[in-house]
């Protein structure tokens, strides 16, 4: 299995190369479109895209072949004066799994982007391929690169090209949004920035392996480690730093929501990782790492109540992007082996990733689902959602398998996510974690629940049309869902720690079971604490089921209004900004306990 | 006192300036204004790490030097970028508030319906 | 104390009141005149750390083009002030910042204090393989050759900017005049200024970049001054900007980034690795691709400053 950490790294192995190719040709796609502009750009863009594909596939039989990381020494310079590529399964599989999102978004974008027959040049289309063919270069930076200079510049360039995407529409609202999203994004990076000054001064190195094998926790290194660390998750909008996430996803287009709530978010996330993982495994300690644990809980609680209570359909899928990162950072706490004091590389790290990977197809496909039905019906009100099932059976479809492939349906990837770390936290004997993890999935249940319930609702009044729906953008959605549904197959041992590889059988009795009692408990939660629109007049059962549930719905009602009046507060930027400093004397002072 | 110590003294007070500003200062333009000096004095952070290297003849080690451009360049455009977003959105909106104040549909205490 | 620790004392003092003046200042305009005076002293600090690249790049861009950018912008912006001030948070919410911006502010210095005294270093490395490009400057070195990918992945940060500058702009005026038209007096100092400084700024700009192969300088604080001359004419009226939709302009704007692919790409198809210079030609490659990336620098800044288009195409 080639994940292990990895050797002695002056060489650039066989099969380097494709690790250069997999961001310049991005890179040179993007500067190319630039200069051709209008239709030739969104030609260049859609060519280049299968071209990328198969880079990442290539790279990811050339690992299995080499059994181990693949290297490229960039100016055929060594580290620490030089600076290295190095892929190792994690970096395949997110660049994989990137490549086949940005295809699919970028098949779904050839509808709402397209120059007009009348003009040689827009705006929107032009900026559109250009900013998504960023992202994916500089994400395919993020993955590979072997030096924290190198992943500090390449997230710059991921929030550059990201910004843009979100006001895209040109609306005040989403301005307002992007600039909110900018801003705080900055100050992010100048945090990791700072981290990064502190690290070379102590350690003379920036590079990650060399890093890895001489950092100790003296304070200098203890202080980089927590603002690093703080400005990352400030990047990723982990609760309580999402003051930007859901205006900005949910003010963009479809097909940039999608890429900025798949894999935008994703970026930061990995370099979290890379960073607590292969950096320095040994410093953050118990009591950080629970730390993590808790805020990502906290994410998962807090987005969810708030993605049921929310009125608009964009807004819902935004909120439980925000409860979808916090469980991403449950790996964390589970990640301690036994009595060590150390992250390992095992089950918790695959669980995380996995849970990354199919959240990202799972989101875009929702989010294109969504943008379809924005379309049909002009609006997205969930309570006005009734009869879109009928109008719109594919892309409702699509998201009903997104939603099950996120709620842990096997064969899902995110199934065999939750599997591995309920398995981390039995083995640690941290029961409150397996908690989180089975709240999570319940109420990722509860909000998917809510939205197909009022989709198949028959509609009020006539259908929405299905003219102006665009055929190619619903295969791609429902391809998408698809993909996130069936992920739970790909024989993931190859490239991450998983012991047991893919899933024996996924449809005996019991584990069907198992992944079908999240769905009816999230149901009771969507009853108690959605919208529901007008009573239902017609059927006098609903009314006695509307009276039996008025009392706890009442007492679940007030802790949501207040859970509502938190995030306000929240999203205040001078809270935000305060929380976000005491967030870093807080991880500081956990670490320092820890050693 | 080495030059190194002031300076660094001076530039961990410039960060925290700018941290202050960046968080309390309601107009966003001070805002960037402010993210450029706690950009500055973090550069100077960098800056003191350089000096600290010094060898082989060179007053100041050559990577955090170049590392530091890269990250002018880079908050360079990050400026730009925000200020023109900032004045778009005053065209836009008339206003330069970055809290939203009551955004579409966000759980107001509306009747539960 | 020597005299010049007394200096160097007076100078950092002066640095933070001017950065003191810009955080607390009433009017956003006086605090960008604040932000453009600090960076000029900036720029004197870096001297005094031995790093000339560094106070070059500073105040051409830390002070010069972002003090340009935003003293236009609070200019424009001058109608939002009093809304925007009654958005100030309260005491609490102020005092609280206070303390933990102090608490983190500190904890910078003293992890700088705590830096171990046997500064690990690569000036020694840097100072060795220094012949692989022949070059004198240890600073272009490592721009340009040791952390080569770096520097290209900026190049594109910077247009990936300038895109997303463009997109702002209303659909109508797609493909249009960056900015608005300037109108200087022809008789008035700033057009004067807009002709006697240019020709002599050019050539210090030329030289800049030439310079920096051997001394302080290089692309970035030589292109720099380039865009600064190109937008000293646009102000004074004497230019406009091109439009945006200009295929000559969009080429200069992907030149740098793109000569620098090219090359970085023959060196992975014939050469020994992706941006890996032959010893021989190690010079010449470098100095064409600055050249290339100077012309990118300075139009990517100088439009950058400009801002969105403002004004359509067809007038």
């Amino acid at each position: 299995m080639p994940y292990p950490a990895p050797a002695l790294d002056e060489v650039t192995t066989t099969g380097g190369f494709l690790l250069v190719l997999s961001f310049v040709v991005p890179v040179a796609a993007a500067l190319l479109a630039f200069v051709a502009g209008g239709r030739p750009a969104e030609r260049i863009a859609l060519t280049s895209m299968p071209l990328g594909l198969a880079i990442a596939i290539a790279i990811m039989v050339a690992l299995k072949r080499a059994g181990a990381p693949l290297v490229y020494l960039l100016g055929g310079w060594a580290p620490p004066l030089g600076i290295v590529l190095r892929a190792d399964g994690l970096s395949a599989v997110m660049m994989a799994i990137t490549a086949v999102v940005i295809g699919a978004v970028g098949v779904f974008g050839r509808t709402d982007f397209r120059t007009p027959s009348g003009s040689v040049e827009a705006r929107a289309p032009f900026a559109f391929w250009i900013l998504l063919l960023a992202v994916w270069g500089a994400l395919n930076m993020v993955f590979l690169g072997g030096d924290l200079f190198t992943l500090y510049v390449a997230l710059e360039l991921l929030t550059f090209a990201a910004v843009p995407l979100v006001c895209l529409d040109g609306r005040a609202e989403t301005l307002q949004a992007a600039l909110r999203y900018l801003l705080f994004a900055l100050l992010g990076s100048v945090l990791y920035l700072v981290g990064t000054a502190l690290l070379y001064g102590s350690y003379g190195t920036l590079d990650i392996v060399l890093l890895s094998r001489k950092i100790q926790a003296e304070p200098a290194t203890l202080a980089a480690a927590a603002l690093m660390t703080v400005g990352l998750l400030a990047k990723t909008a982990l609760f309580p730093l999402h003051l930007w996430l859901p205006a900005a996803h949910a003010g963009a287009p479809a097909a940039a929501s999608a890429v900025l709530s798949g894999l935008v978010v994703k970026g930061s996330f990995f370099i979290v990782v890379r960073f607590w993982f292969d950096v320095m495994p040994g410093i953050p300690g118990f009591a950080a790492a629970q730390l993590l644990g808790v805020l990502g809980a906290g994410a998962i609680v807090f987005g969810s109540v708030i993605a049921l209570r929310q009125e608009r359909l964009k807004l819902l899928i935004a909120y439980s992007t925000l409860a979808q990162i916090g469980y991403l950072f449950l790996m964390f706490p589970l990640a301690f082996g036994g009595a060590s004091t150390r992250l390992e590389n095992a089950g918790a790290l695959a669980g995380g990733v996995l849970q990354a990977i199919s959240h990202a197809t799972a989101k875009a496909a929702m989010f294109m689902s969504a943008g379809l039905i924005y379309a049909a019906l002009r609006h997205d009100r969930i309570t006005g959602l009734g009869g879109v099932a009928r109008a719109l059976p594919m892309s409702v479809l699509a998201f009903a398998l997104a939603g099950a492939a996120l709620i842990g349906v096997p064969p899902s990837g995110a199934y065999l996510a939750k599997d591995l770390l309920l398995e981390a936290a039995a083995e640690r004997e941290q029961w409150w974690w397996a908690a989180s993890i089975q709240a999570g999935g319940i109420f990722t249940g509860s909000y998917v629940l809510l939205v197909l319930a009022h989709a198949l609702m028959p509609a009020p009044e006539p259908a929405a049309s299905r003219a102006s729906v665009s055929r190619v953008g619903e295969a791609a959605a429902l391809a998408l869902a698809l993909c996130s549904l069936l992920l739970g197959l790909v024989p993931w041992e190859e490239y991450l720690p998983v012991a047991r590889g893919t899933l024996s059988n996924p449809l005996t009795l019991e584990t069907l079971s198992t992944a079908l009692w999240p769905i009816v408990a999230g149901g009771v939660l969507a009853i108690l604490l959605g919208r529901w629109g007008a009573r239902p007049e017609r059927i006098s059962m609903g009314q006695v089921l509307v009276a039996m549930v008025e009392l706890p719905r009442r007492a679940t009602l007030a802790l949501g209004k207040a859970l509502e009046r938190v995030d306000r507060m929240l999203r205040q930027w001078s809270a935000a900004g305060l929380v976000l400093l005491v967030l870093a004397i807080l991880f500081g002072a956990a670490m320092l306990v820890a050693d | 006192m080495s030059a190194a110590t002031v300076f660094g003294l001076c530039g961990a007070a410039l960060a925290g300036l700018g941290l202050y500003g960046l968080i309390v200062n309601p107009q966003p333009l001070r805002k960037i204004v402010a993210f450029n000096l706690l950009g500055s004095g973090v550069f100077i952070i960098f800056g003191i790490v350089a000096r600290r290297g010094a060898a082989a003849g060179f007053g100041a080690d050559p990577v955090p030097q170049a590392l530091v451009i890269t990250g002018m360049v880079v908050a360079f455009s990050a400026t730009a970028l925000a200020v023109a977003l900032l004045l778009r959105l005053f065209q836009t909106a008339g206003s330069v508030t970055l809290d939203a104040d009551s955004p579409a549909n966000m759980g107001t205490d509306s009747v539960d319906a | 104390m020597t005299i010049a620790s007394a200096l160097e004392m007076a100078l950092a003092a002066v640095v933070l009141g001017m950065a003191m003046w810009t955080i607390v200042a009433r009017e956003t305009f006086a605090a960008a005149v604040g932000f453009v005076v600090y960076g000029l002293l900036l720029a004197l600090v870096w001297v005094r750390l031995d790093a000339v690249d560094v106070a070059l790049t500073e105040a051409a861009i830390g002070g010069g083009l972002s003090g340009v950018l935003l003293l236009g912008a609070a200019a424009r912006l001058r109608a939002s002030e009093t809304r925007a001030a009654a958005e100030r948070p309260g005491g609490i919410m102020r005092l609280g910042a206070a303390a933990l911006s102090a608490t983190v502010a500190a904890a910078f210095g003293a992890s700088v204090l705590l830096l171990p005294d046997a500064a690990p270093t690569l000036a020694p490395a840097a100072a060795a393989n220094a012949v692989a490009t022949g070059l004198g400057n240890p600073v272009t070195n490592v721009l340009m050759a040791f952390r080569a990918t770096d520097t290209l992945l900026e190049k594109v940060v910077l247009l990936l900017a300038l895109v997303g500058v463009w997109s702002l702009a209303p659909d109508r005026l797609w493909g249009g005049y960056p900015g608005a038209r300037h109108q200087a007096d022809p008789l008035g100092t700033l057009a004067f200024l807009a002709r006697l400084l240019p020709p002599v700024g050019i050539v210090v700009g030329i030289y800049v970049v030439w310079a920096g192969a051997n001394y302080p300088g290089g692309a970035f604080p030589g292109g720099t001054i380039l865009a600064a001359m190109w937008l000293l004419v646009i102000m004074a009226g004497l230019t406009d900007t091109p439009t945006i939709s200009s295929r000559r302009l969009r080429l200069v704007l992907i030149a740098g980034p793109g000569v620098f692919l090219v090359v970085g790409l023959g060196g992975l198809c014939v050469g020994t690795a992706f941006l890996a210079y032959p010893v021989a030609y190690a010079k010449p490659l470098i100095i064409a691709i600055e050249i290339a990336m100077t012309l990118t620098i300075a139009a990517t800044l100088g439009l950058l400053v400009a801002g969105a288009p403002e004004r359509s195409a067809g007038r």
